[in-house]
């Protein structure tokens, strides 16, 4: 006890600013951002306390199959059955535990069960198509799907989209927030996608990849494919230099 | 397990578009409700979302993110954080995907002001991630409040060219708060580089 009270000094962890990875805004390979892309250029926001949290969601945001999405109907969607597992990391290798994790996609002729997709792929009556998880304290997550399809677009002629599955991170702050797609190994539709390739740099390009893991194939039952996500990690700051002494 | 003795650097996941089909998986039932419906001294902010032609977005999906009623957050990042919110059911976390009208709304508080490490004042506010097809990586900008004397000092608004800075405040609309988001063009709001 004091008998000065008073808030101790504000310190807050700054989160790396890393150019090269995400795809710039204005992509006119993929059309659609050609109105919805901003012209001016952004401000540099400073990580202060809104930037440095975020919300936690986990077990409370939920439900039963969740995790499974060949299990959430009466019966059984057609496709390949395939167990797709991972880390969600920080730029440091450090796991995000605890951390929301939701998932959606298209089944496996490669159409959405939403409204506005009405291409003739047929529906799955027992294929929604989302999922949610939630990080064990590792940062594990897994779930439990069918290898979607790919699907048509109308952005160049005969356009198509290669096989993915659409990922929402929370990670720990505002600044990690992310919303992303994983690939499928081998596609022959890589090349030929502006969406996938609005991400310039190779190396960058390829983390979107997952791999085939025999390890997680089980036998007579489903495929296996992991895929580490890699969320903002922080700058060093005084505090941590401290903590690391010891 | 055991962390390792000197962190390796990674290589961050890029970032890609939500796509068109968002509306089948991110919506919650419960999202507009930053606070429980019926919060005393509660705000509905709702606006809509432009493209550079000045049509709406009806395929997007607007986030908050912000401070309680007393400028704390239920976080460990939080030096001065509380486990207890204000006011009670605060989740700080508002998500609201568009209407065909490009509309998208929050029942929310004004949250508290909020210090900085170098001793300056932030003035109420709340960070924005707007998600969309056409958007390959989210857009950031912020929610300020009308008529806020500490709008003035806040350290980030204040460094707004003035000519801009009113796409940041929201205004007073019947019910409520406006706040529209433009992506593109001579409204364009301004967003930031996180």
């Amino acid at each position: 006890m004091t008998d000065q009270p008073s808030e101790p000094a504000l310190r807050l962890p700054a989160y790396r600013r890393e150019a090269g990875v995400h795809p710039a805004l204005n992509s006119p390979e993929y059309r659609s951002t050609g109105l919805r892309s901003p012209q001016q250029p952004p401000v540099v926001l400073p990580h202060l306390l809104t930037e440095v949290t975020g919300p936690l969601f986990g077990h409370d945001r939920v439900a039963q199959h969740d995790d499974d999405l060949t299990r959430q109907y009466p019966g059984e969607p057609i496709g390949q059955r395939i167990t797709v597992t991972g880390r969600v990391l920080d730029g440091d290798g450090r796991p995000i535990p605890d951390a929301l994790v939701e998932v959606w996609q298209a089944n496996a002729s490669g159409r959405y069960r939403h409204i506005v997709d009405q291409w003739p792929g047929p529906l799955d009556p027992n294929f929604g198509g989302c999922g949610r998880v939630v990080t064990d304290s590792n940062g594990n997550y897994t779930f439990t799907t069918i290898k979607p399809g790919a699907y048509p677009w109308g952005n160049h002629p005969n356009a198509w989209r290669p096989a993915h599955i659409h990922f929402s991170l929370f990670g720990r702050a505002f600044t990690q927030r992310l919303i992303t797609q994983m690939y499928f190994p081998g596609d022959p539709l890589f090349p030929l996608d502006p969406i996938m390739n609005s991400v310039r740099d190779e190396k960058a390009r390829l983390r979107m990849v997952s791999t085939y893991d025999h390890e997680l194939t089980r036998e007579n039952w489903s495929l296996g494919f992991r895929w580490d996500i890699v969320l903002r990690g922080r700058d060093a700051t005084p505090f941590e230099d401290e903590a690391d002494d010891d | 397990m055991t962390e390792p003795a000197s962190p390796r650097r990674l290589g961050l996941t890029p970032s890609q578009t939500v796509g068109p089909f968002l509306a089948i998986a991110l919506p919650w039932d419960d999202g507009e409700w930053v606070v429980p419906e019926g919060t005393p001294g509660a705000v509905r902010i709702s606006g809509r979302l432009f493209d550079g032609a000045e049509a709406v977005i009806p395929d997007g999906i607007v986030e908050t993110w912000q401070a309680d009623a007393e400028g704390r957050f239920v976080h460990p990042d939080d030096p001065r954080g509380t486990t207890d919110p204000t006011p009670a059911g605060f989740r700080g976390f508002g998500r609201s995907a568009t209407d065909e009208e490009g509309r998208w709304s929050v029942f929310t508080v004004v949250p508290g002001r909020l210090p900085t490490p170098d001793g300056a004042t932030e003035a109420p506010h709340l960070d924005v991630s707007v998600f969309a097809r056409g958007l390959l990586d989210r857009v950031v900008t912020r929610i300020y409040f009308p008529d806020d004397p500490a709008n003035d000092t806040d350290p980030v608004l204040s460094r707004i060219d003035p000519a801009r800075r009113a796409t940041l405040v929201a205004t007073t609309v019947d019910g409520g708060l406006g706040f529209d988001v433009h992506l593109q063009g001579e409204h364009e709001t301004v967003f930031f580089d996180l």
